[in-house]
């Protein structure tokens, strides 16, 4: 028996490359609208729209930042800087939509309309998800890197069997990429053809890791074409391009074209999380460098320079925002009521009868706690 | 036994159209071991998939279809292969539910062909049980007899927890009275089964072992020894009823398993049956086990596993009083 006589084997040659790879290749300069001519055929509503979500999300992180230093949160991983991609990533998506966020993506969640306490409950150290992802179609914010990749796939696929033209967009950082789990999860998307979206923030660090310590590759989005999907090369601090790019992937992914690599050139202008000194590894310079390039800014400047955008509009949003962070702090400032009994309820779907009795022991401990 | 694992997969799928079985070479070639022959043709290749070759993403993608509401059935192709899936197992399978305080419970079953005998080079071999049993989240079960193979199989794909369905290897092929068209009712998962009743020891033991204990019971008879043989099926949760009933009656104990004895199930096994029944023992539990060793070849198999004699060493040396 020949090996095209096994059954499986086709008579198409194995070692046939079977797949032009260009179209699939990023253009070597990450894509930018703001500020060149592209800009002029924009949606002003789509503009004014992504203005708003930047100028709360910019709130939203300073404001959860601040609850750091009050002790108010446990932790904080910041995404200032980052706030163009994080918003362009919920917006882009539709109600029956998945997204998959990494712990630095509470904004996304929040920009996506989740209550920024529900967002926040994990780094305030209560249990994991304040939320109901099936609800809210946010996943857990996953802190162990880039297992939430496959997640995203899986669903993305259960979906597409029961015809439903939903579509998961999953977030992970530069770090994450060297996973197994990225790697893996890229390769099952693109043999089932799964309506995903995968955003990577190349926002140029892991903790103290420089990206050129992290891959060899020519970049992120370039690593696309080994899967057999599309790369895209984006300036993650414009927020007209990364909605274009992400619409155009997500539109792809709905439409049964397959899942799209996004790569979404940015910084991280604070450091990793509360916990980490980024004078270690980083210049002040290149921060003040990329300060200039600042994704609100930018927007701003492109919808001024354009007279989109009046004193009052900018008002509007300002005070928009300051009131949503009074709110979260006054919210935050509440003690939560935790009930220590709560730690044996959703393990199984019934205790086993081990989990009984120490749930037992616990209400004695509680109970003579409480006598004393 | 390899026929019943694939009915009870069969007769599930055919119930209930959220089950779909994935793993390496599980569709047109039907495992390796045949435990799914059949299920892509009947059921289509979207219900039984032959994925890319990537234990952490055949796992992880179960996660986000059950996040969607299906109930995977998830092969893994040998009990070392699944390591590379651990992290999800751990990080994610076993807390999505406590962590999503319930809105994500996780109705998968991992099958994991797993325990040696059969002969296989390295790493076809291992009992890895420990390290499931170690990860709170995880029910984990693995059947001794045709009838359970069946029965648990069907009560893991129905259970809304996630369930480790050790299949020990080694007894794929044996036969025994089964009538596929009319299968028998097993005891629940969480349950442990009296095997052989006896009165002057009971031996702790599950899987592989369960055979080697009975032919070893039978052979106890010439010696005097009435040995009662207790089938623990499930590992979490434990059936510590069961267990304390039959060595409270017998006043003795051996725990019998084929992985590694340091920091293996035996030990926690012990431990268990010492404290609760500490005022009924007559001498120690003791432990039957796998040397403290990586599976060795096949050509040496047969001196690490623990056989008959090694089991009936142990019995006779539960005669403490006399010892001592
Ligand atoms: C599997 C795993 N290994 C290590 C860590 C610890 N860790 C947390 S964040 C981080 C760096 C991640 O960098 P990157 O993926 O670039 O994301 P960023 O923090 O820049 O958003 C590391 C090493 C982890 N969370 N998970």
């Amino acid at each position: 028996m020949t090996v095209q006589e096994l059954p499986g084997a086709t008579a198409y040659p194995a070692w046939k490359i079977r797949t032009d790879p260009a179209p699939l290749l990023p253009d070597p300069e990450p894509y930018r609208v703001l500020g060149t001519e592209a800009a002029a055929g924009l949606d002003r509503e789509l503009l004014l729209r992504l203005y708003d979500a930047l100028v709360h999300g910019r709130r939203f992180n300073t404001q959860a930042t601040a609850l750091t230093k009050q002790g108010r949160l446990a932790v904080y991983p910041s995404s200032t800087g980052q706030e163009a991609s994080e918003v362009a990533a919920a917006l882009v998506l539709e109600d029956r939509d998945w997204l998959f966020p990494s712990y630095r993506d509470t904004l996304a969640a929040v920009a996506r309309g989740l209550d920024p306490v529900e967002a926040l409950t994990l780094l305030r150290g209560d249990w994991h998800t304040g939320y109901d992802p099936r609800e809210r179609r946010i996943a857990p914010l996953s802190t162990p890197l880039a297992t939430q990749l496959p997640h995203a796939v899986g669903l993305a696929h259960a979906a597409r069997l029961a015809g439903d033209d939903v579509v998961a967009l999953a977030m992970v950082g530069d770090g994450g990429t060297s996973e197994g789990d990225f790697h893996e999860a890229l390769n099952f998307a693109a043999v089932w053809r799964a309506p995903v979206v995968f955003l990577v923030q190349n926002n140029g660090f892991a903790i103290s890791v420089p990206l050129a310590k992290q891959t060899a590759a020519p970049s992120l989005a370039h690593k696309a074409v080994g899967y057999g999907m599309p790369g895209r090369l984006v300036d993650g601090n414009d927020a007209a391009a990364m909605h274009q790019v992400l619409s155009e992937a997500v539109r792809r992914a709905r439409t049964g074209g397959g899942p799209t690599l996004i790569e979404a050139v940015t910084y991280r202008m604070e450091a990793h999380t509360n916990a980490d000194d980024a004078t270690r590894y980083r210049a002040d310079a290149e921060v003040e460098a990329w300060r200039a390039h600042d994704p609100v800014r930018l927007l701003e400047r492109e919808l001024t320079g354009r007279g989109l955008l009046d004193e009052e509009r900018r008002g509007a949003a300002t005070e928009a925002a300051e009131s949503m962070a009074a709110d979260l702090r006054g919210r935050m400032n509440a003690e939560p009521l935790l009930d220590p009994m709560d730690l044996f309820a959703q393990i199984y779907d019934a205790p086993t009868p081990q989990l009984r009795e120490q749930s037992e022991q616990l209400r004695a401990e509680l109970e003579a706690e409480a006598g004393r | 036994m390899a026929q019943a694992l694939q009915r009870a997969m069969r007769d599930a799928m055919a119930e209930d159209p959220t089950v779909h079985v994935m793993g390496e070479d599980v569709g047109t070639l039907g495992g390796v071991f045949r435990v799914t022959d059949g299920l892509a043709r009947e059921f289509g290749e979207d219900r039984c998939t032959d994925t890319p070759l990537a234990e952490a993403g055949i796992l992880g993608a179960a996660v986000g279809m059950a996040m969607y509401g299906l109930r995977p059935v998830v092969e893994m192709q040998f009990d070392a292969f699944a390591y590379p899936a651990f992290e999800q197992l751990v990080s994610h399978v076993s807390r999505m539910r406590n962590r999503t305080r319930g809105a994500l419970p996780m109705p998968i079953v991992v099958r994991v062909p797993y325990g040696g005998g059969i002969g296989g080079v390295e790493h076809h071999s291992d009992s890895s049980e420990a390290y499931y049993m170690a990860t709170p989240g995880l029910h984990v079960v693995t059947p001794a007899t045709v009838p359970d193979a069946y029965g648990l199989l069907r009560e893991a794909i129905a259970s809304d927890d996630p369930v480790i369905f050790l299949e020990p290897k080694r007894l794929y092929w044996s036969k025994a009275e089964w009538s596929p068209d009319a299968p028998a009712a097993v005891e629940p998962i969480g349950r442990a089964v009296v095997r052989r009743a006896g009165s002057s020891a009971t031996l702790l033991t599950y899987g592989p072992s369960v055979p080697v204990c009975l032919e070893a019971a039978e052979a106890a008879r010439d010696e005097g020894w009435d040995l009662e043989v207790v089938d623990l099926r499930s590992l979490v949760p434990f059936d510590d009823e069961t267990v304390c009933a039959s060595v409270r009656r017998t006043g003795r104990a051996v725990v019998v398993h084929e992985s590694a004895g340091f920091g293996g199930p035996g030990g926690e096994i012990a431990a268990r049956v010492t404290e609760r029944c500490f005022h009924h023992l007559e001498a120690p539990v003791l432990r039957v086990a796998g040397f403290d060793i990586p599976y060795p070849p096949p050509m040496l198999e047969r001196h690490h596993l623990p056989g008959v004699d090694r089991v009936l060493d142990a019995v006779a040396r539960l005669q403490w009083e006399a010892q001592s």
